[in-house]
């Protein structure tokens, strides 16, 4: 009588309990650690997703962002990636070249209004998708730009370069500000590349010869380029801007103090411009020749190639594609969302809102960086050139040794499977 | 014990104590800096630096900054993670490189002078060379414990000590302070029939306090201050150690009085165990009697 | 202290047997495994199977050409000049890329020149920026370790006197080594700010507002400096303490022998105390010098190699190459190198500082 007793209940709970273990886990990488904004929305999808449904139950686990690349990398050689990763646009065809990533099985439609930079191609196939865009402005105030008698530049009629740098021979002569023109040398890392390299195709250059990704001869060190490189250190030896030596804490508050007249910042920064000043307005790159660009394409998610659940993680992913949530991600970390639907659910990037510029930015003027795996070797070498050209290294060298690096790494990749 | 008594007559005293305070004051500002900006809102610590209240408590001073450097990140999960990791690697490290470096020095076995010259090649090749190849291992290698057996030691305490306990400089450290050991004790204990152990444990060890203090203090620091390798193996917040943690604090949203609270918060154990083998450092040189 | 009561065969290799055979797994298999690393192709992520590419790595890194040219001549023959009166040259890129002529000048770079009289012989390095970075390395290493040596030393005599309080001192000097090194240079970058840096603020007031600020990490001239000043800061108080130690076996006896002769403070030093001092000295002398060669996290914390590569170091090339830029076998082929440069180097110290009985 006991016997049955017991094995009726252990039969129970075996019942009981395997029912529950139906749910698969999936774990997922994100590299919001330190950002409580990113890591409360982030968590708030995973619940959500959790309780929608009972067949999957995703757990995360946060990285600081600086590491993240490198604790991903070190991750793939052991074999122990999760299920759901976190990439950053121009990086995602380095990992899916290499075998990390699996193409994302959701259904396109779904995706069918996003801005064309949240989306992640690579080989003709989906990768990867984004929640968000991000996108670069010149800040600044009306009120400078009347105290300077200048016209205010719109997506149509931007300035052009000339029309640039007399705006910023204004700002220098009338000695109000520090510096007339912080491009924001101190932050070293991904942001030199995407904020600058868009200066390049402007000028009628590039940083990799985009039509077959083989070579940079010619497009980073051709004439164009020159002239952009030579711009660029005017920027530098004029004393327009600060150079490399400039304090993280400079950038990262200086406009707010007054001590440049014209940033060029990211929209993830400009929440706080936009605090600090009534009247802060967000201007379009200057045309150097051949149109204003700006750059592209943020952090997406995927999904990787050892995950035994693909389905599961393109589940999850699907739920966290929807407007609200793209709206709470935009409204938390000031990033452009990824659907117009979206941005009209936003504080900031509804039609008429103060950000609403930046969609329109994105819209007509976005590039993304050059999508081959070899992105993240050329990004690390033109950040390189770019440092040592602000620093007065002759620029035809400097850009040379850049295209050397470039076409070497190519070559020893066999052509990065273009 | 070796020291030169000096002329402690006024003025002369007065000098030597003015040179010993400048000489202390440049060695310990950046750390005043430190906890004094930790203090400050961000704004005031920024505009401090350009001047001397950089070094002084004042303005609007409270411990913000360090209830928002524990919100932003598991502090005390790292500063913990980070002393079990060290502790453990410091205690078997004296232990292990003690042993062979007693081997070389006391006794003769074949093969002795080939495998020291080995390990004291190991001093030139820097970490960072044989981290990759190394992570390669690290992952492969089999492991029986609480589940059973595994492979791979990725995520855990011990791929965090067990490849740090044997190193060139610890036993390179040994090797030279017990050259200097008088032989004749160790020869008479032989003579009284004492057997290996019973010398390295009754005669050598006791006085050892001087090194055995050094190679503590060097071997924590190295540990304690590890970033790359934990990087690579840890990929869970919870076996996370502190040179990794402090990279929560340069997000997009960077607040500098938490950082520096943060490095406060970490350099404290540093301090604390510093201290402690300093008595135990003062206390063992000074019972020293064998030597001068 | 050789003698049949020391030899014992399995108690040696019983004691040595834990360390060594952790450093073997731990430490020399890896290194094997880097350096075979180097003679491949292998990069830190791909899908490309590894191939075995020789000594393409190392050609990579350390090749070298020279190339002495004349100055450019107008239609007439004479020599072109500029506003310096200085002869013109050709630039080199006219050289390295796209010209038939030169072909082993393909993808070269100009490190260095040399004048000689009428014509320039123009250093061709393959890799630039490791050269540099050997230079700055060698550079350091011959700046910190007599100096930081000779400071410890210094500071070591001044704090081996029966004064009150000693202690203190000691433990205050001692304090920035147990600070970690990426915490000292995210101070020290405060220190050295151009804009509103504290030594800047110092230097300004000692001198009255005479001096002018100095953007110490970002000029190519004081970059190396201040990061030698820094790290010199940092680690002198270990150092001291093991001169300490070493001061404090040298007998009493000596030093009482030596005031009874009269003889001066600099002559006590010289005949009592620095023979004493042997051993201690190559101690400190190695271990400086093996740190030296690791110099890594300050540049990477301050500043990133630059500005135009005047704090670049071979092991942050390492790993700015093997990591950063994903090209394992080319890190793995640096540090190679690194200890070869530090091998032969140890080689060196071990003959010269040999004791001569």
């Amino acid at each position: 009588m006991k016997t049955m007793q017991l094995m009726s209940g252990v039969a129970l709970a075996a019942i009981l309990g395997g029912s529950a273990m139906a749910q698969t886990e999936l774990t997922m990488w994100y590299h919001g650690a330190g950002n409580q904004v990113e890591a409360d929305i982030i968590n708030q999808i995973i619940s959500d997703f959790n309780a929608s449904q009972s067949d999957w139950s995703v757990t995360i686990e946060s990285f600081p962002q600086i590491a993240y690349n490198d604790s991903v990398v070190a991750a793939a050689l052991a074999g122990n990636l999760p299920d759901i990763l976190d990439v950053d646009g121009p990086v995602m065809p380095n990992w899916a070249w290499a075998g990390y990533m699996q193409p994302l099985p959701i259904d396109e439609s779904v995706i069918a209004d996003f801005l064309p930079g949240t989306k992640g191609y690579w080989d003709g196939q989906l990768y990867s998708i984004g929640l968000w865009d991000a996108a670069v402005a010149m800040v600044t105030r009306q009120s400078t730009l009347d105290a300077l008698g200048l016209r205010t530049p719109t997506l149509d009629a931007p300035w052009t370069g000339d029309e640039f740098m007399a705006a910023l021979e204004a700002a220098k002569a009338s000695g109000d500000f520090e510096f007339a023109f912080d491009p924001g040398m101190a932050w070293t890392g991904e942001w030199y590349p995407y904020a600058f390299s868009p200066f390049l195709p402007s000028f009628g250059g590039d940083l990799v010869d985009r039509s077959t990704y083989q070579t940079a001869e010619g497009v980073l060190n051709g004439d164009a380029a020159i002239a952009f490189g030579e711009w660029w250190q005017s920027l530098f030896t004029e004393g327009y801007a600060p150079g490399t030596s400039q304090d993280p804490a400079a950038r990262d508050n200086g406009f707010i103090e007054g001590r440049y007249a014209f940033s060029w910042n990211g929209n993830w920064a400009a929440l706080g411009a936009l605090g600090a000043f009534e009247d802060t307005v967000f201007l379009p790159a200057p045309d150097f020749g051949n149109g204003p660009i700006i750059g592209a394409a943020s952090w997406q998610f995927g999904v990787s190639a050892s995950s035994e659940h693909p389905e599961g993680a393109a589940a999850f992913i699907e739920f966290a594609l929807q407007d609200e949530y793209l709206a709470a991600f935009s409204n938390g970390i000031g990033l452009i969302p990824a659907t117009a639907t979206a941005a009209a659910m936003t504080e900031n990037y509804a039609p008429g809102g103060p950000m609403a510029v930046f969609f329109d930015l994105t819209a007509q003027q976005a590039l993304v960086r050059p999508v081959s795996p070899g992105y993240v070797v050329a990004a690390k070498v033109f950040e390189k050139a770019l440092a040592d050209i602000a620093n007065g290294a002759d620029v035809a060298d400097a850009l040379d040794a850049a295209v050397n690096e470039i076409n070497t790494d190519i070559e020893r990749n066999g052509g990065y499977g273009h | 014990m070796a020291t030169i008594a000096p002329d402690n007559h006024g003025l002369r005293l007065v000098v030597r104590y003015t040179v010993l305070t400048i000489i202390a004051i440049i060695f310990v500002f950046p750390l005043v800096f430190m906890l004094v900006s930790s203090l400050k809102p961000d704004q005031q610590l920024l505009a401090d630096t350009s001047s001397m209240r950089a070094f002084l408590p004042v303005g609007d001073i409270s411990l913000n900054n360090y209830y928002d450097a524990f919100d932003r990140a598991p502090v005390g999960l790292f500063v913990m993670n980070s002393v079990i990791v060290t502790g453990v690697t410091v205690v078997l490290s004296l232990l292990v490189c003690s042993l062979a470096a007693f081997s070389f020095v006391f006794l003769r076995w074949s093969g002795r002078s080939l495998i020291l010259s080995i390990i004291l090649a190991t001093l030139i090749v820097p970490f960072e060379t044989i981290a990759i190849p190394l992570l390669l291992i690290a992952s492969k290698l089999p492991w029986i414990g609480l589940e059973g057996f595994t492979t791979g030691w990725l995520n855990s305490y011990r791929v965090q000590i067990v490849p740090f306990i044997a190193d060139g400089l610890t036993i390179f450290l040994f090797v030279q302070y017990f050259k200097d050991l008088p032989g004749e004790l160790i020869e008479a204990a032989r003579v009284e029939g004492a057997t290996w152990p019973q010398i390295y444990r009754r005669i050598v060890m006791p006085l050892a306090g001087p090194v055995i203090a050094t190679a503590a203090i060097l071997k924590f620091l190295v540990m304690y201050n590890q970033y790359l390798w934990p990087l690579m193996v840890v990929q869970q917040e919870s076996y996370r150690p502190v040179m990794v943690g402090l990279q929560y604090f340069f997000q997009l949203n960077r607040a500098w009085g938490e950082i520096m609270a943060y490095l406060s918060l970490i350099t404290v154990p540093v301090l604390v165990f510093y201290l402690f083998l300093q008595r135990a450092f003062i206390a063992s040189i000074a019972s020293t009697g064998v030597k001068g | 202290m050789a003698s049949k009561l020391t030899q014992s065969n399995s108690a040696g290799w019983a004691f040595a047997f834990p360390g060594f055979a952790l450093m073997l797994a731990f430490i020399i298999l890896p290194f094997f495994l880097a350096f075979g690393l180097s003679f491949t192709n292998q990069r830190l992520v791909t899908p490309n199977p590894t191939e075995y590419v020789g000594m393409a790595n190392y050609r990579q890194l350390l090749g070298l050409r020279i190339l002495t040219i004349e100055p450019q001549r107008d239609e007439a023959g004479a020599v072109e000049r500029d506003d310096n009166g200085d002869a013109i040259y050709p630039r080199m890129r006219e050289f390295t890329r796209n010209n038939a002529d030169y072909p082993q000048l393909a993808g070269l770079q100009e490190w260095f020149s040399i004048d000689r009289g009428d014509r320039r012989s123009f250093v061709l390095a393959r890799d630039v920026v490791f050269m540099k970075a050997i230079v700055n390395t060698v550079i350091f290493v011959l700046i910190v370790a007599p100096v930081q040596g000779g400071l410890a030393l210094g500071l070591a005599l001044l704090i081996n006197q029966r004064l009150r309080g000693i202690n203190l001192f000691r433990a205050i000097y001692f304090m920035p080594v147990v600070v970690s090194i990426v915490v000292v240079s995210l101070l020290w970058r405060f220190i050295y700010s151009g804009q509103s840096g504290l030594l800047n603020n110092l230097l300004s007031g000692l001198s009255f507002g005479m001096f002018t600020p100095v953007d110490w990490l970002g000029n190519p001239s004081t970059a190396l400096g201040s990061i030698i000043v820094m790290s010199i800061w940092q680690a002198v108080g270990f150092h001291m303490v093991i001169w300490l130690s070493g001061l404090q076996t040298i007998s009493p006896t000596l030093y009482e022998a030596a005031s009874i002769e009269g003889a001066s403070k600099w002559q006590t030093f010289r005949y009592v105390t620095w023979p004493g001092l042997r051993n201690t000295a190559v101690l400190v002398l190695i271990v400086i010098t093996m740190q030296a060669f690791a110099l890594f996290a300050q540049i990477d914390v301050m500043t990133g190699g630059g500005p135009l590569d005047s704090t670049q170091t071979i092991v942050f090339q390492a790993v700015e190459r093997g990591y950063g830029k994903q090209d394992i076998s080319g890190g793995s082929a640096i540090s190679v190198i690194l200890f070869c440069i530090v091998l032969s180097i140890s080689l060196i110290q071990r003959y010269l500082t040999r004791e001569k009985s």
